[in-house]
């Protein structure tokens, strides 16, 4: 007993409960997909996943053609999300709060019911599932993700910053391009991220929306996995793993990352 | 003086957030060339007129008008005037170079020239060889200097600094207040400074306006309004000062502390109430009690770097400040003596409470939101009244509940021998209260009146 509270007294040990949980649910995982990826069919140490995956034309389709839809889908977003965080962040705009409400009244119901609805919706107005429905869908289910980013770096912005830059001389339109634009990019950044690294591994949602018609690369992985190939799978995995890893060093290699919207 | 010697003038400008009025109908005029500084403690409105001269609020009635030109709703971008704010607003995102050049790349300044106005900028708040540090890496003083330097190198025509040394410490603030000072004489254009430091504003100004409420108080230059402040407030909020009740006798005779003084004054009623400001360095201490004008005992004398401060009781129960070269112990017995010029008699805003009200029955008003028992008069419910009553005449209650209607202690003038109170009630009007307790500014307390002491007109 006296043994486990000098134990509990000190305050570094505390952090135990969570190094275990990491190690393992997340580092022993990351390294049996890193392991695995370098073994061939009869067990032994070789490139040979990845020298499939670079000569089977397919997979490459897939995995080019999924990250230009999770593209699109982070340029959508952008689009969409960059002006709806600035008239909520500016509440000469009216009412930001319920802004603010309405667009993370969605994501209290769970994404794959959220996606249902929209198949039963796009079939209830006679619209063909496919690429379309596909990108409408990611495009619904992260654009909170958008927007948060940005509408906390716009909210957190020193208003005196906007005008200062009215009193040396700049209208609406300079104010906007040379003081918000710039401050608000961390914003933007933390967004990409926030979009793009999970849309380009949702295999679920692509189903759903394209009738299985559209295949992204994380239907690919998944059905490698499932039909047994588990060291090709994993290998897809790493490569998938790899491409996320650069967008957030893309993201937080900004010397201003402390400024990001807090969720990097 | 013909109009355009003014570069700015502010004509009964007024302004109202909800149903707050911050400012009330100022009126203000500004010569070219001066250095006016509006002064005045937290609240007062100074940094909202600072806001309209710059033109981000606009007034809700009055006008602004710039070389006699009307500039009410001119937007800030177009106004040829620049702002140096009290948390410096540098962009995180651009260097030094790059702030100081904002204004100038949005005129289109050729690149060359650009390049030799920031640097002179930089030169002239003595940040030469800076251009390409991160303004975040800057100290405060620093990131001031780089402030005012992005507002001067678009040659203002006005200036406007908003409290710009408030966050520098002491040593830096005197420093930065020379400099400041030289600037204005080398660059020749108008500022316009807006601080809640007396002694600053003191320091650097052609022209103080020292503002209070909303209202302004007194204009003028820093020896007037040091030497002859218009009104009490003027006289505490302006260095230290002894603000006494005083009795005009005649023309250059005042009575004050019991004694009748020779002054300077004249063009008041006989025996009409004034307030008499006596500065304490004013005060000469003489050795021999008789020799004075008043007698005292000191009561308290401490050591402040140059001059000792000292405080002395007065048989008629005054307490005078003094300060003085020389030390005279507590205990002693001492002689006051202040020269005619010295003896600052002012006319009294107010000699009694005076307010609107509405009877509920005969022996009943209503007045500060509260109902005030009076006696017995021949008036009906409903007839509006006017209520006097003096300012010795009310009790104040710790509880707010405890007094027949509530209100808020506002400012406190000490007045030697008694506390002047300015209450605000909860229905916005104030009153006045004379009290020996000691209460404490923005206390909540509570007001009581006697029956007797309420003094009814009908209107």
């Amino acid at each position: 007993m006296k043994k486990i509270l000098k134990f509990m007294g000190k305050r570094s040990n505390w952090a135990l409960p969570y190094i275990i949980f990491m190690a393992i649910f997340v580092v022993a995982p990351l390294l049996l997909v890193g392991y695995y990826s370098f073994l061939d069919n009869e067990g032994a140490l070789s490139l040979y996943n990845f020298e499939k995956f670079c000569t089977s034309y397919d997979t490459i389709n897939t995995f080019i053609y999924s990250i230009g839809i999770a593209m699109m889908t982070t340029l959508i977003c952008i689009l969409i999300g960059y002006p709806a965080a600035y008239f909520m962040a500016n509440s000469e705009y009216g009412t930001p709060k319920v802004m603010a409400m309405l667009f993370i009244l969605p994501m209290w119901i769970n994404i794959l019911l959220r996606t249902l609805s929209t198949v039963a919706l796009f079939d209830f107005m006679k619209l063909p599932l496919g690429e379309g429905a596909l990108i409408f869908g990611m495009v619904y289910n992260f654009l909170p993700f958008m927007i948060y980013p940005i509408y906390n770096t716009m909210q957190k912005m020193d208003k005196s910053l906007i005008e200062a830059a009215q009193d040396l001389g700049a209208n609406r339109r300079r104010v906007f391009r040379d003081v918000i634009m710039p401050l608000s990019m961390p914003g933007v950044y933390s967004g990409v991220v926030m979009v793009f690294m999970p849309t380009i591994s949702t295999f679920a949602v692509s189903e759903l929306l394209t009738m299985n018609k559209i295949k992204l690369f994380g239907t690919t992985i998944q059905e490698n996995i499932n039909a047994g190939m588990l060291n090709y799978g994993a290998a897809l995995s790493l490569i998938m793993l790899i491409i996320i890893g650069l967008t957030s060093f893309f993201g937080s290699d900004d010397d201003e990352s402390n400024e990001t919207g807090g969720l990097l | 003086m013909k109009e355009l010697d003014y570069i700015i003038q502010a004509e009964h400008i007024t302004k109202s957030f909800g149903d707050k009025t911050v400012l009330n109908d100022v009126s203000l005029n500004v010569k070219r060339g001066e250095f006016v500084t509006i002064l005045g403690s937290s609240g007062c409105g100074k940094t909202t007129m600072l806001r309209i001269l710059a033109g981000f609020e606009t007034p809700t009635s009055g006008k602004i008008k710039m070389n006699g030109h009307d500039i009410t709703t001119m937007p800030p971008y177009r106004r040829p005037m620049n702002t140096v704010f009290q948390r410096y607003a540098l962009f995180p995102h651009l260097n030094v170079y790059e702030n100081i050049a904002f204004g100038l790349k949005l005129q289109g300044v050729k690149e060359k020239e650009m390049d030799r106005r920031v640097i002179q900028a930089l030169k002239m708040v003595g940040m030469s060889d800076y251009e390409e540090r991160d303004v975040n890496s800057l100290s405060g003083g620093q990131q001031q200097r780089v402030a005012i330097a992005r507002a001067i190198v678009n040659k203002p025509h006005v200036l406007l600094l908003d409290e710009p040394l408030s966050a520098l410490d002491h040593k830096m603030r005197k420093d930065m207040q020379l400099e400041l000072k030289q600037m204005h004489k080398k660059l020749g254009i108008t500022f316009i400074y807006v601080t809640h430091d007396q002694e600053e504003a003191l320091t650097l100004s052609d022209t103080i306006i020292v503002m209070n409420d909303g209202v302004i108080q007194q204009i003028g230059t820093p020896t007037d309004i040091y030497n002859e402040p218009a009104n009490s407030f003027v006289a505490n909020f302006i260095g230290e000062s002894n603000i006494l009740n005083g009795r005009m006798l005649k023309d250059m005779e005042v009575e004050v502390m019991g004694v009748n003084a020779e002054c300077v004054d004249k063009g008041f009623d006989t025996d009409e109430p004034v307030d008499v400001v006596i500065r304490p360095e004013d005060v000469y201490m003489l050795k021999k009690p008789e020799a004075g004008m008043w007698r005292g005992k000191v009561s308290s004398c401490i050591f402040k770097g140059v001059h000792y401060e000292m405080f002395v009781d007065t048989p008629n129960g005054y307490e005078v400040q003094v300060h003085d070269y020389n030390a005279f112990e507590a205990g002693t017995e001492v002689g006051m003596l202040v020269k005619p010029e010295d003896i600052h008699v002012m006319k009294k805003e107010r000699t009694c409470n005076s307010v609107e009200g509405e009877m509920i029955d005969s022996n009943h008003v209503a007045i500060f939101g509260g109902e005030f028992e009076c006696t017995d008069s021949a008036l009906e419910k409903g007839d509006k009244v006017c209520v006097e009553f003096d300012f010795d005449k009310v009790e104040l209650t710790d509880n707010p509940e405890d007094g027949t209607a509530e209100a808020q202690i506002n400012f406190i003038l000490y007045k030697g021998n008694h506390y002047h109170i300015t209450l605000k009630t909860k229905d916005g009007e104030k009153l006045y209260v004379n009290t020996n307790d000691v209460w404490e500014d923005y206390d909540d307390v509570g007001i009581k009146i006697k029956p007797s002491d309420l003094r009814i007109t009908k209107q």
